[in-house]
């Protein structure tokens, strides 16, 4: 890749956000387990892995799945948010495969959020 | 260790150490020679090459890089990475940090060396164990911890951690 | 207290916050300063209410009008129409829709309520091992402001008055830190980062390498231009292979764009970054220390002066600082001193980050604005002791901190605060524990710790923490004599005051605090030869109090060994020939009703 120029981080930031901004036509849901060295060691690989084969089953191409490290909450591990557009994301706790496979029929599928698995909606405070 | 430990030591030293392993050895030094302060990184790759650092090893380390072999040795021993002693098929990590203290680790330390006879950094006698006491594996939300091979148990009771080693044979 | 006849609460959570939330803050107080109102309206920011989508959004109060999708260009005909002339303006208006039983909000839950994310802003948030997702929240822009917009000297200041400590335990200040190594002169200078997070009970550092890698090292380039340094090391615990992978990753995709190397982003500075990975010893957290592992000795410390500033690695001028102090600095070029310094107490500002563990509810990674009391901290945010336990202290700095009791649970916490208590903030480790919890048996495993990792140099440390170790070993062992305990007071006053570095002066502290809080538990172990929290197995009588069993036969079920008789309405016995003084029957009984 050509070396950035400050112009370009403007560029990749404002190409990234239209990219995968949740909207029509684009990405309508993304999906994040939640993998830092706990979250694997509880158990999130297996949740990925469920999360992967119900996609590649739906044959959905407007679901984005990804990753990030740790989500702070340890003790509920397993965690995975899903976020749908125009809806404030979804953080669901203490996940099982089975767990995994009904929110992805439920919520990432029918738009109902899981309510009994899910700890809390909205983003986290940043200022 | 007696006399007729370091000699059986010895000769399962250069069993072990094969001249592939050497050869190995070689490439590794080759790369950090000319590299200061590569005493470290180039012991970490001679270990995870021949899974422990017996002498023969330290020595030809100190040859390769025109060291003084008791500077090999003085590192060796110093951080708590490097083993001069083979591991068992299965290692068993037990974590003894605060929060795995705290809820009763040392228990199941015990618990293990009572039952396997062997205490802290050895090997059982049919060589399929190692028992090691780590600090702090960084998943404190699991605690109490213990790490087999590459498998991470969590919320381990000591009545109970005998079954999960039952699991490595 | 000043009161207002309003307050405009507006949303600071990420979602809100990328939609520009603070800037309409910053919108709003100038406009209510323009128009007067400044003493009669305040603007507050708080967490999420859950309407993301709608950001940002803010609610006034007490006329509960809730508006969403403001932007700072709205800002002065809403100030106009709603706070001079009274009506809500419609355009803005939004009416959240009814819930009932929904999943409850950020704002709702004690957990996130009281958390504030800077060093972890991008947690949860970003794919850790990409880099365009860093760089779409604004990732490398500080460094693009410090490189070509800022001298050394503005970068200095900036960091200096947003009055940034360093977050791995002793609270330097970082910008007075990178000063003294600015003003020395050498072509050559090194900037370092310890990785090296050897608090057993601490996991902040790895989280931030393993979630965001790519902040430490933008935190690491704007030091670098401060302080003249074209070649650092990050040096990372072994033990931590996720993280070592993430931040290699970090820096192949940075050099890859140009945002390590020659001439980043077109600005003629140069720096190159390496991984060192770490052989296991707890004393390469210590500074100069860490410096001689990366030169490929044995991790000793030496005597200070010279200062690393001065002589560091390889004789050359360094500075060393933590994870979660680079982390925190590219906000700071971007956003201001000021900006920092806005939370936290008059000597410790911004955030800090803990990794909370032990016996509590709630077990995690927590960010918290300085200042915060420890109450709230391990009550509503760890959610409190499990399991109906009692709250007993919590341990803060590791092997070089000390136990807090209830009595002090309303602390501040920031470093002064902290360090009055007798243990430090250290590195952010807290371990809570309960009623469970021996005292002098977890002051003995700290030593065993101390013990185990002193490196052996000065006396004072080799010796005399073994020697501690001893004086604690037989007390847990039911063996204590009479003036033990002004014996360990008065070797570790010695060893604090001897040691040559950070390690062998604060080893003492866990002993000193349990012997300043729990005395009383010294004590019973010594002359009563008990052990209150029925840890210490040689002090344990395995012996069922006739007075405090409830007669409930929980221990009956408890019991692996079969060694406990038990009938229903019937004090329960163990039989001495069967129990193993497993303690399993202890851990069951909710009474304290076995001796």
């Amino acid at each position: 890749m050509a070396k950035l120029t400050i112009a370009d981080l403007k560029k990749i930031k404002e190409e990234y956000h239209a990219g995968q901004a949740l909207r029509e036509g684009g990405f309508k849901v993304k999906i994040t387990v939640h993998m830092g060295t706990c979250g694997i060691a509880a158990g999130a690989r297996p949740i990925m892995n469920v999360i992967l084969e119900e996609l590649a089953k739906s044959g959905r191409k407007d679901i984005a799945v990804t990753t990030s490290g740790c989500a702070g909450l340890c003790s509920k591990e397993p965690m995975m948010t899903i976020e749908l557009s125009g809806e404030a994301p979804v953080r669901y706790i203490a996940l099982t495969e089975e767990k995994a496979r009904k929110i992805f029929a439920e919520h990432v599928m029918a738009g109902k959020p899981v309510k009994e698995y899910a700890l809390v909606v909205g983003h986290e405070t940043t200022y | 260790m007696g006399n007729e430990a370091v000699a059986q030591q010895a000769a399962t030293d250069n069993e072990t150490i094969t001249p592939e392993m050497y050869r190995r050895i070689d490439s590794i030094i080759e790369r950090y020679k000319d590299k200061p302060g590569s005493l470290i990184p180039v012991l970490q790759q001679a270990q995870d090459v021949c899974g422990y650092l017996p002498h023969p090893v330290q020595r030809y380390v100190a040859k390769g890089l025109r060291m003084s072999p008791s500077v090999v040795f003085g590192v060796a021993t110093f951080y708590s990475f490097f083993t001069l002693v083979p591991r068992g098929k299965h290692v068993i990590r037990v974590c003894l940090g605060t929060a795995c203290y705290v809820k009763r680790s040392e228990e199941i330390l015990d618990k293990i060396k009572a039952e396997l006879e062997l205490e802290v950094g050895e090997i059982t006698r049919d060589k399929k164990y190692s028992l090691e006491a780590v600090r702090c594996l960084g998943a404190c939300g699991l605690a109490p911890v213990v790490v087999v091979d590459q498998d991470t148990y969590g919320d381990v009771a000591a009545t109970k951690v005998m079954d999960i080693l039952k699991k490595y044979e | 207290m000043e009161t207002y006849r309003s307050n405009i609460m507006i949303c600071a959570g990420t979602g809100c916050v990328a939609n520009g939330s603070l800037k309409v803050k910053d919108a709003l107080e100038t406009e209510l300063i323009k128009r007067n109102l400044q003493k009669e309206v305040k603007v507050v920011l708080t967490g999420c209410n859950g309407f993301c989508a709608k950001g940002p959004v803010m609610v006034v109060y007490p006329e509960d009008i809730f508006y969403q999708m403001v932007k700072a260009e709205d800002v002065p005909h809403l100030v106009e129409e709603h706070f001079i002339k009274g009506r809500p303006v419609k355009k803005f208006l939004y009416t959240p829709p009814a819930q009932k039983d929904a999943i409850p909000v950020m704002n709702e839950i004690p957990f996130f309520k009281h958390q504030v994310l800077r060093a972890l802003r991008n947690r949860s948030l970003i794919d850790a091992e990409k880099i365009e997702e860093y760089i779409a929240r604004d990732g490398y822009l500080a460094a693009a402001k410090a490189l070509t917009e800022m001298t050394p000297e503005q970068i200095v200041n900036e960091v200096k008055n947003s009055g940034l400590r360093g977050r791995g335990g002793a609270g330097f200040l970082t910008g007075l830190k990178w000063e003294l190594c600015a003003r020395v002169s050498g072509e050559i200078k090194y900037i370092l980062c310890n990785g090296d997070e050897g608090d057993p009970g601490a996991f902040m550092d790895r989280s931030i390498m393993e979630a965001d890698p790519h902040s430490v090292l933008e935190g690491m380039i704007v030091a670098a231009k401060a302080i003249g340094a074209h070649y650092g090391y990050i040096y990372v615990r072994a033990e931590y292979p996720l993280a070592v992978h993430r931040l290699q990753l970090a820096i192949d995709q940075a050099k890859e764009n140009g945002l390590l190397g020659k001439d980043i982003l077109g600005s003629g500075f140069d720096l190159d970054l390496e991984i060192y990975q770490g052989a296991g010893a707890f004393v390469c957290g210590e500074e100069t220390a860490l410096m001689a592992s990366i030169e490929g000795k044995r991790g000793m410390p030496r005597p200070k002066p010279p200062f690393p500033a001065v002589k560091g690695l390889w004789q050359r001028p360094s500075v060393l600082n933590n994870v979660e102090t680079f982390a925190n600095v590219p906000p700071i070029i971007l956003s201001g001193a000021d900006w920092f310094a806005s939370l936290g107490t008059e000597k410790s500002k911004g955030t800090k980050v803990f990794a909370l563990s032990g016996a509590l509810n709630n077990i995690g990674l927590v960010e918290v604005p300085m200042g915060i009391p420890l109450r709230t901290v391990i009550f509503d945010i760890g959610g409190g002791i499990k399991g109906n336990r009692k709250y007993k202290a919590v341990q803060m700095g590791g092997p070089s901190g000390g136990c807090i009791p209830e009595s002090l649970l309303d602390t501040p916490v920031d470093y002064e605060n902290i360090n009055k208590t007798g243990a430090i903030m250290g590195s952010g480790g807290m371990v809570v524990m309960d009623e469970t919890t021996c005292m002098p048996a977890m002051a003995k495993f700290f030593l065993e710790f101390t013990e185990d990792e002193s490196c052996g140099k000065c006396v004072p440390c080799r010796v005399g923490n073994k020697t501690l170790l001893t004086i604690l070993a037989r007390i847990t062992k039911g063996e204590g004599r009479e003036g033990d305990i002004e014996l360990l007071l008065d070797l570790s006053q010695q060893i604090k005051d001897t040691s040559l570095c950070g390690l062998g002066q604060t080893s003492p502290n866990p002993v000193l605090t349990t012997i300043k809080y729990f005395r009383e538990e010294y004590e019973a172990h010594i002359k009563e030869k008990r052990c209150p929290a029925r840890v210490c197995t040689p002090l344990v009588k395995f012996v069922v109090n006739d007075e405090k069993c409830k007669k409930c036969g929980t221990c009956f079920k408890a019991c692996p060994a079969g060694a406990i008789t038990w009938e229903k309405g019937k004090v329960a016995y163990i039989d001495p020939e069967k129990c193993t003084k497993c303690k399993s029957c202890i851990k069951s009984c909710k009474f304290w009703a076995i001796d």
